[in-house]
């Protein structure tokens, strides 16, 4: 992580470096969403019946669903019929190995600081790229195969693996469970598959980049985790997109399924375009995480650094079925300028003997609006489950604002829930201590929240760490001074 | 090196400072004596570049330069440091993290090339048998959590660290026992040359028993009223404070 900081510094100074867009023929369906759309999706990944009747089922459950309004965060009205619901990067044929892709999106992935040769051969982490709704390359596979582990898209998925998808999708989000989530079951185009077998420790990090390209589409990924008995697995996503004057639509689901003695780590980079500092343009985000502890002993770790999009409302969950599970959630959140985020968790102790651990962080600048939302939710039958909340919230400047909603519902005597919250400003003391000894504000301020945030940040692995820092730096810049 | 020369500077309209005279050569070590109230923390604030405070007259030249004109990091780039007082905590930053980057600001301030991680920790285990100081204090986050004399001890490693051409130790006793006054003072000790000056701001003459200076200047409502070699130290000692009132009044 020490290496981070001498980036920061080249980092400062640069505006949202992902903003590029690339020239990709792309194969787009016409704007707007109704059954025949879904059935062209679902025709285009020539999927089986099965999975169009869940999805039109989704999609009808969706028609009589109403946008929530109960998150603290201001915003236009989607119009979801102005949508472009598939959009994919023309490609003549299947790959047969990275060395087919089209020049241009290798270009793209460059551009990204992700060259999936480099991946492949250096660093050990197994990608899936996926733009606008299409994945587009995943790397490692063979390896991962000889060890049993699935990984691959989830349209591959589908086609190959239809038991495990048709056993597992939606066990965790069903379809109805909220707008957002019925709306990315009727019409999501891809996204990534995991699969980890029994007693196999995953080897590598998984990794997704997601990237919206095309204009006025909406990007709706659904990615699912399977960890059998006694597997490991850490996996990550990233995300990006081009700058661009109106919204843009982001609606994931993701699943995690650990069985007994199972561990998922799932970490997110989230880098949204923003929007400009009038608040102009910018990705709405609205993401349904959920991973079910489902066997004994087994946990799931949520780690996310949240830094782009104008619109954020994700709360990556637990539900703690399984006896001595262990929920937990780490969040940095940072706004400026107009972004807004409400992002939290939900910790459902149902299992005895479960606990669950939450540090969030919010850093708000700006003019911007950052909320803690959690719910710790102890059943009747979870005798001596566990919790420990901590919600830290710093601000920067004196027109941004902090909110914290805790909710904590417990209906079993035993348990032991603790939160505990902290405000606090960057202090002009500290800025000038900073100062005194050759560092300019930017550079400090960078600083100040790198160790206001260093708790979760050290949750991340290694490569991320380092990018995650310097987006912090590359978010707040400009909001001091 | 730094010549003070009838600098007016104050606070939200209060003058504190008025009309203050002041030339430190190479090698120099000074001490600014006064009680409490005089200005001796204006002073040392105003020369670092805190932004609270206000110049309403004078000039200040260091190595040749308008050190008035220079943001406060610049000033740091160009040899000043400051011992602060009361250090400021930064949760999750450790000094080494921190120094870190403040060497590397400072030489790319100065042209030089930044420092890798194998020559910075070349560099911090050097300064650190220099000022005595433990490895463990530098990877706590900063001042955290610190007793006064490791908080003071942190500020003399980082200034060893940072080879300042001026050191201003703004009360840097205040709150110590003897003990941890004489392990900082033998830091202080160890970084001085014929290159660099020093600036001791303090209180009580204690601190000069290990930090000897060249001069000794008594700064009393806003002014330096009288200058003198160490000597000047002990007669203060003995005398207090009060003798200036009556000196004044009669004058």
């Amino acid at each position: 992580m020490n290496d981070g900081l001498s980036t920061i510094e080249q980092q400062i100074t640069s505006d949202y470096k992902y903003g590029f867009t690339s020239d990709l023929e792309a194969d787009q369906a016409p704007k707007g969403l109704n059954e025949d759309i879904i059935r062209f999706i679902s025709g285009k990944k020539n999927e089986p019946e099965w999975m169009l009747e869940w999805r039109l089922k989704a999609y009808r459950h969706w028609l009589k669903m109403e946008v929530p309004e109960w998150a603290n965060i201001k915003y236009p009205a989607i119009d979801f019929q102005d949508i472009i619901y598939y959009s994919a990067p023309k490609q003549t044929k299947k790959l047969n190995s990275l060395d087919e892709i089209d020049p241009e999106l290798r270009r793209t992935f460059e551009k990204l600081g992700i060259s999936l040769d480099e991946q492949k051969r250096l660093s050990g982490v197994a990608v899936d790229a996926v733009i606008d709704s299409v994945s587009v390359a995943t790397t490692f596979r063979e390896q991962l195969g000889e060890l049993g582990i699935i990984f691959c898209s989830m349209s591959e998925a589908i086609q190959e693996h239809p038991e495990l998808v048709k056993k597992y999708i939606g066990s965790v989000v069903p379809m109805t469970d909220n707008f957002y989530s019925a709306l990315n079951s009727a019409v999501f185009t891809d996204g990534s598959f995991c699969y980890i077998p029994k007693g196999v420790r995953c080897p590598m990090e998984l990794s997704t980049y997601f990237r919206i390209n095309a204009q006025n589409t909406g990007q709706f990924e659904r990615t699912l985790i399977v960890a059998e008995e006694g597997s490991y697995v850490s996996y990550l996503e990233g995300c990006t997109a081009p700058m661009r004057d109106e919204n843009q639509l982001h609606a994931a689901v993701v699943e995690l399924i650990a069985m007994d003695h199972a561990e998922i780590k799932y970490s997110t980079v989230q880098n949204w375009y923003p929007g400009d500092k009038e608040g102009k343009g910018g990705i709405y985000n609205f993401v349904t995480k959920r991973g079910i502890c489902a066997g004994v002993h087994s946990k799931i770790s949520w780690t996310q650094v949240e830094t782009g999009s104008a619109v954020t409302w994700k709360y990556p969950s637990c539900i703690l079925k399984g006896d001595h599970s262990v929920g937990e959630f780490y969040s940095v959140a940072v706004t400026n300028h107009h972004q807004q985020a409400d992002t939290g968790t939900k910790m459902i102790h149902l299992g005895k003997n479960t606990r669950s651990r939450i540090v969030s962080k919010g850093i708000s600048a700006g003019v911007s609006h950052n909320s803690y939302r959690g719910l710790v939710s102890v059943a009747k039958n979870a005798t001596n489950a566990r919790n420990f909340s901590q919600c830290d919230s710093l601000l920067l400047g004196d027109r941004c604002g902090a909110h914290t909603f805790p909710y904590i519902e417990v209906k079993n005597n035993t348990a032991q829930v603790e939160h505990e919250a902290t405000t606090s400003k960057i202090g002009e003391d500290q800025i000038f201590y900073c100062n005194q000894r050759g560092i300019d504000t930017e550079t400090a301020v960078a600083l100040i929240v790198n160790g206001f945030a260093k708790e979760v940040m050290n949750q991340l692995p290694m490569e991320f760490a380092v990018e995650a820092q310097k987006l912090l730096a590359i978010t707040l810049e400009g909001s001091v001074g | 090196m730094l010549q003070i020369k009838d600098l007016h500077a104050g606070i939200e309209g209060k003058e504190i400072l008025k009309g203050i005279n002041l030339t430190i050569r190479p090698g120099e070590v000074h001490a600014i004596m006064g009680p409490n109230g005089s200005g001796k923390s204006t002073l040392a604030s105003v020369l670092a570049g805190r932004e609270d405070y206000e110049v309403t007259g004078g000039s200040v030249e260091f190595l040749g330069k308008d050190l008035l004109e220079l943001a406060p990091e610049a000033r740091a780039g160009e040899g000043l440091f400051l011992a602060f007082q009361y250090p400021v905590e930064i949760p999750g930053l450790s000094t080494i993290n921190f120094m870190k980057t403040a060497v590397n600001e400072v030489r790319k301030y100065r042209g030089q090339e930044a420092l890798d991680a194998a020559e910075f920790l070349k560099l911090m285990k050097e300064k650190m048998s220099l000022v005595n100081i433990d490895k463990n204090l530098l990877t706590r986050s900063l001042n955290e959590g610190f007793s006064g004399g490791e908080k003071k001890r942190n500020e003399v490693f980082q200034m060893a660290m940072l080879e300042p051409k001026l050191a201003i130790l703004d009360e840097t006793d205040s709150g110590l026992d003897i003990d941890a006054i004489r392990i900082a003072a033998a830091g202080v000790n160890a970084i001085r040359s014929k290159e660099n000056a020093t600036l001791v701001i303090t209180h009580y003459q204690r601190l000069l028993d290990y930090i000897v200076p060249d001069f000794v200047h008594v700064l009393y409502n806003g002014r330096i009223v009288k200058s003198g070699g160490k000597e000047l130290a002990l007669e203060l000692e003995e005398t207090g404070y009060s003798f200036l009132k009556n000196e004044m009044n009669i004058a």
